[in-house]
C-alpha cells in the first residue's frame, strides 16, 4: 500500500522500513496524517523561524513511530500531549528540547491543549517508583559532565547543535551518518540557511577537504567543540576522529569561523 | 494397624511442624487432614499475607494463635508508581490492634505498600514488648517522628529497615534516640531518608552492637565517616555506602581501602553515591568476595564499571544504571560468568540520549549462562536480540523488559515484538515473571498463554491489540498469581475470560482498559469469594470502569473502602 512521505526533522526518509505490514501498522499509517496533525497542533513550538513545518506526510523511523501508535489505541484513551512528548523519547520532535526544559516536570504540569478525548498524560511510566526518580532527577544536573563523556559508549551519540540567532536548540544523533555528506544534508533540511548543496551537484560524495572548501564559501560555517573544549571547524578530520571527539556542533556565521580555519589545521596536524 | 496420619500424636505433629521454615511447607501440611490443620496451626510462627484485604486480622488470629512475625503487603503493586489515588487503604493500625491483643509476643513486622502512621509506630513500639524487627518497604504516611519511637522504646531491636518509603523526613534526629544500653542491632538500614543523622550517635551505635551485620546508611554519609564506621565493624556483611563525593584525597579518605581490607566478610555493597574513579578503588579490596554489587545509584561509566567487575568474579547480582552503556555490559558479560540476576536502571526515564541497547543485552547473555532473572530499561530493542537472549539463557524465572516507548516496535524491521516474547516464553519454561513491552499484539499474548505454563506473575502496558491477547493468557497459564494490566484494549469479555482463574489468583489489577461497570458486575454476581472493586476517577463516565482491582478474599468486601471505591 502506499504510504504517506514526510521527511522528518532531519531529513532522512525510512529506508529499512519494512513493507510488509501487521494490522497495527496498517492502520497507524492510517491514522498517521491526522495523529501527526494533533500533534502538531499542540505541540510546544519547537521549530526554528523559517524552517518549513511542511504540510508534507512524514515517515516515521523505527524508533520514531511511537507517538503514531499512542492514537493507535481505538479507545483513545490516552494520548501525549505536548508537555509529554520527551517521554516519549522516539519521536521526532522530542529530540528537540532545549536543555533547560525538565521532562519530568512537563509531564507533570497540565497543559491546556492536550487532545480532548485522551487522558491528560502517560502518568507513572516508564515504572520507576518515586525515589528513584527523585534521586535521578536531582543527579542529572550534577553529574551532565560525567554523563556527557559517556555518550560515545552508548548506541546513541546525541550531540546538540545550535545555530546563532536561532531561539532554540537541535539534537542530532551522530551514529545515524556515516560520513559528512549524510550530516550535511540532514542540517540542510534542519537549518535551510545552510546552503551545503550549492557546487556540489554532480559529484560522488563530500571529502574531508571538499567540505572545508565549500563551508568557506558559504553564509554559515558548521564549527565543533571537541573533546577539549575547543571549537573546529567541521571537515578537518577524518569521520571517525569527528564523532569520537564531537561534542556538539554550532552552526556560525562564516565570519566568525574565519579565526578558526588555521588553528583547527594546526591542532590536526598535532594530533596525528 | 498402621499408623495413619491423623493419629498420630498431636505433641509429635507440633514438634515437627515447628520445624518447618517454609511457608509454602506449612500451608501443605495443614491440608492433610483436620488432625494436622489443628495441629500446625498452633505452631504457626511466622505468616506472610500478600494482600492485606484478603483476610481480616481476625480470622488471622483467630485461626493462629502464636504468630511471631508478619509480613504483610497492601496496595496493588502499581501504586508505586502513583496508579492508586491516596486514601485507597491498606491501613496498618487495624492489624496492630488485633495483634497487641492476640500476639503480645510479636516480633516481627515486614510491611510492604501499607499505610503506616507515626501512631501506628507508636503503637507497636509500645504493645510489644519483645518487638525486634521492623521493616518498611514503599509504605507511607509516617515521619521520621515515627522512628524516633521505634528507636525509644524498642529495648530488644535487632532489625530496623527503611526503604524507599513516602516518608517525612524531618530530620535526622531519631538515630539519637536509640539509647546507650541498646546493644542488639543487627540490621541497620536507613539508606533512603535524605536528613542527615548525627554522626556521632551513629558511631556510638555501630561500636556498641557488636553483633552488627547489616549497615547501609544514606547519601549524607561522607567517606571520612565511612571509614570511620568500617574500623568499628569489620565484622559487616552487607554495606551501603554514602557518598563519594570528595574533591581532595586525604590521607584519612586513604585510610579507607586500609578499612575495607579488614571486612573479609563483606559480600554485599551498595550506596555508592557520586561514585567516580577517585575513590572507588577504596572497594577493591572487597570485591572479591562480593555477591551482589548494588550501583544503581551510582551514575558511573563503563570504564569504572569495568574496574569493579575485573575484580568481582564472584558476582551473582548487579543492579546498575544505563550510564553503563552497552559497553559496560559487554564487561559483565566478560568478568561474570557466575551472574544470575541483573538489573539495569534509566539514568533519565524521560532523555533518549543515554542508555543501553539491545547489544548490551545480547552481551551479557553470552557471558553469564546462569542468568535467570533480569530488570532492563531502554530505549529500543529487536526481536532478534531476544530471541538469542533466550537462546544463551534458557533458565529465565523472570523476565521484566521496559522498552521506555509505548508501543516501540523492532527498531531494525519496525515489527511488533511478539517474536521476542514469543522466544522467551517457549524456551523458558521456568518462567514465573513477565514484564512485557513495546508493540505488542494479541499473537504474543498467545504465545504466552500457550508456553508459560509456570508464569505466575504478569505485568502488561500499552499493548494487545483485542479482547484476545488477555484471553489467551487467561485461559492458557494455569498458574497465575498476579495480573496487572495498564492501557490496554481489553474489554469486559477479556476481564470475564479470566472467570475460572481469578479464585486461585491473589489479584488482577486493570486500569484504563475497556472495561465497564457492567463487565465489573457481571464478574461480581458470578464469582462471590472474589472483591471486585473499581477505583472511580474524577470525571469517568458512570458506565467506564477506569481502574478494576479484583481480588480473592476470606473476608468479604472492604469495610473501611473510601468513597471513590465501589465494590460490586
Amino acid at each position: 500500500m502506499s504510504v504517506p512521505l514526510e521527511h522528518d526533522y532531519i531529513g532522512l526518509s525510512d529506508a529499512s522500513r519494512s513493507s510488509d505490514s501487521s494490522s497495527n501498522i496498517t492502520s497507524v499509517t492510517e491514522t498517521q496524517p491526522n495523529s501527526v496533525l494533533n500533534f502538531k497542533a499542540t505541540e510546544l513550538s519547537l521549530g526554528l523561524p523559517g524552517f518549513s513545518k511542511n504540510g508534507g506526510p512524514t515517515i516515521m523511523l523505527g524508533a520514531k513511530r511511537g507517538f503514531a501508535d499512542v492514537n493507535l489505541d481505538g479507545s483513545g484513551k490516552w494520548a501525549l500531549k505536548g508537555g509529554s512528548e520527551a517521554q516519549l523519547g522516539g519521536f521526532e520532535k522530542s529530540q528537540t528540547l532545549t536543555p533547560d526544559v525538565k521532562p519530568a516536570e512537563d509531564k507533570k504540569k497540565g497543559s491546556g491543549s492536550a487532545p480532548p478525548s485522551a487522558k491528560a498524560q502517560v502518568v507513572g511510566w516508564p515504572p520507576i517508583r518515586s525515589f528513584r526518580k527523585n534521586t535521578m532527577a536531582a543527579n542529572s544536573s550534577k553529574n551532565a559532565d560525567v554523563t556527557e563523556g559517556n555518550l560515545a559508549s552508548g548506541g546513541c551519540l546525541f550531540v546538540k547543535v545550535s545555530m546563532d540567532g536561532a531561539p532554540y536548540l537541535r539534537k542530532i544523533d551522530l551514529k545515524i551518518y556515516h560520513n559528512y555528506t549524510e550530516l550535511s544534508k540532514a542540517l540542510e533540511k534542519m537549518f535551510s540557511c545552510f546552503t551545503l548543496g550549492n557546487g556540489v551537484k554532480g559529484r560522488e560524495g563530500l571529502s574531508e577537504s571538499n567540505l572545508k572548501d565549500l563551508l568557506h564559501g558559504s553564509e554559515c560555517v558548521l564549527t565543533y567543540e571537541d573533546k577539549d573544549g575547543d571549537w573546529m571547524l567541521v571537515g578537518d578530520v577524518p569521520w571517525e576522529m569527528f564523532i569520537d571527539s564531537c561534542k556538539r556542533l554550532r552552526i556560525m556565521k562564516g565570519s566568525e569561523a574565519i579565526g578558526l580555519a588555521p588553528r583547527s589545521m594546526e591542532k590536526c596536524k598535532n594530533k596525528i | 494397624m498402621d499408623p495413619t496420619p491423623s493419629s498420630l500424636p498431636e505433641d509429635f505433629l507440633k514438634r515437627t511442624f515447628s520445624l518447618l521454615t517454609s511457608d509454602t511447607d506449612h500451608n501443605s501440611v495443614s491440608l492433610v487432614c483436620k488432625h494436622w490443620y489443628t495441629a500446625e496451626r498452633l505452631t504457626r510462627r511466622h505468616v506472610s499475607i500478600r494482600n492485606c484485604y484478603s483476610v481480616s486480622p481476625e480470622i488471622l488470629t483467630a485461626r493462629f494463635p502464636a504468630i511471631r512475625s508478619v509480613t504483610l503487603k497492601g496496595k496493588p503493586r502499581f501504586s508505586d508508581f502513583n496508579l492508586v489515588p491516596d486514601d485507597w487503604g491498606a491501613d496498618v493500625q487495624p492489624w496492630l490492634n488485633a495483634f497487641a491483643t492476640a500476639y503480645p509476643c510479636l516480633e516481627e513486622v515486614r510491611l510492604k505498600r501499607m499505610v503506616v502512621s507515626d501512631e501506628s509506630l507508636e503503637f507497636l513500639a509500645l504493645n510489644f514488648d519483645e518487638f525486634k524487627c521492623l521493616s518498611l518497604l514503599s509504605c507511607e504516611g509516617f515521619s521520621t517522628l515515627g522512628l524516633e519511637a521505634i528507636a525509644t522504646y524498642c529495648k530488644n531491636l535487632t532489625e530496623l529497615d527503611i526503604q524507599e518509603n513516602g516518608i517525612d523526613d524531618l530530620g535526622g534526629d531519631w538515630l539519637s534516640y536509640f539509647p546507650e544500653n541498646l546493644t542488639s542491632l543487627e540490621v541497620l538500614n536507613f539508606s533512603t531518608l535524605t536528613s542527615e543523622v548525627s554522626f556521632d550517635a551513629l558511631e556510638s551505635l555501630v561500636s556498641r552492637c557488636k553483633s552488627l551485620r547489616v549497615l547501609k546508611v544514606n547519601r549524607k554519609v561522607n567517606l571520612e565517616q565511612l571509614k570511620r564506621l568500617l574500623v568499628l565493624a569489620p565484622q559487616l556483611t552487607e554495606l551501603g555506602m554514602g557518598s563519594f563525593m570528595e574533591e581532595l584525597v586525604s590521607s584519612s579518605v586513604n585510610g579507607l581501602e586500609e578499612a575495607f581490607s579488614k571486612c573479609g566478610n563483606l559480600v554485599t555493597l551498595s550506596g555508592f553515591w557520586d561514585a567516580t574513579l577517585l575513590h572507588l578503588p577504596a572497594v577493591y579490596p572487597v570485591c572479591g568476595n562480593l555477591t551482589f554489587l548494588n550501583l544503581s545509584y551510582a551514575n558511573i561509566g563503563p570504564d569504572e564499571l569495568e574496574q569493579i567487575l575485573a575484580r568481582s568474579k564472584r558476582l551473582v547480582r548487579l543492579w546498575v544504571v544505563d550510564t553503563v552503556g552497552d559497553k559496560g555490559l559487554e564487561a559483565v558479560g566478560s568478568h561474570c560468568p557466575l551472574l544470575e540476576e541483573l538489573r539495569v536502571f534509566p539514568v533519565d526515564p524521560f532523555d533518549q540520549k543515554l542508555g543501553v541497547t539491545d547489544s548490551g543485552l545480547v552481551a551479557v547473555s553470552k557471558g553469564c549462562p546462569k542468568l535467570h532473572y533480569i530488570l532492563y530499561f531502554c530505549q529500543r530493542m529487536t526481536n532478534a536480540a531476544v530471541i538469542t537472549v533466550a537462546e544463551n539463557c534458557p533458565n529465565f524465572t523472570h523476565f521484566r523488559l521496559c522498552i521506555m516507548n509505548p508501543r516501540e516496535p523492532d527498531y531494525l524491521t519496525n515489527e511488533p515484538m511478539d517474536e521476542a516474547f514469543g522466544a522467551i516464553v517457549k524456551t523458558c519454561t521456568k518462567l514465573q515473571r513477565l514484564s512485557v513491552s513495546g508493540l505488542l499484539t494479541d499473537l504474543a499474548f498467545e504465545y504466552i498463554g500457550k508456553y508459560a505454563k509456570n508464569l505466575e506473575t504478569l505485568s502488561v502496558a500499552f499493548a494487545g491489540s483485542s479482547n484476545l491477547g488477555m484471553e489467551y493468557v487467561m485461559r492458557g497459564c494455569p498458574k497465575l498469581k498476579r495480573v496487572e494490566i495498564r492501557d490496554c484494549p481489553f474489554g469486559d469479555s477479556a476481564l470475564l475470560s479470566g472467570l475460572t482463574q481469578y479464585e486461585s489468583m491473589r489479584s488482577l489489577w486493570m486500569s484504563d482498559c475497556n472495561v465497564t461497570m457492567d463487565g465489573c458486575k457481571k464478574l461480581a454476581e458470578e464469582m462471590s469469594r472474589l472483591n471486585v472493586e473499581v477505583i472511580k476517577d474524577e470525571g469517568d463516565d458512570d458506565q467506564v470502569a477506569s481502574k478494576v482491582y479484583v481480588y480473592q478474599t476470606v473476608a468479604g468486601p472492604r469495610k473501611d473502602a473510601p468513597p471513590f471505591v465501589v465494590t460490586l
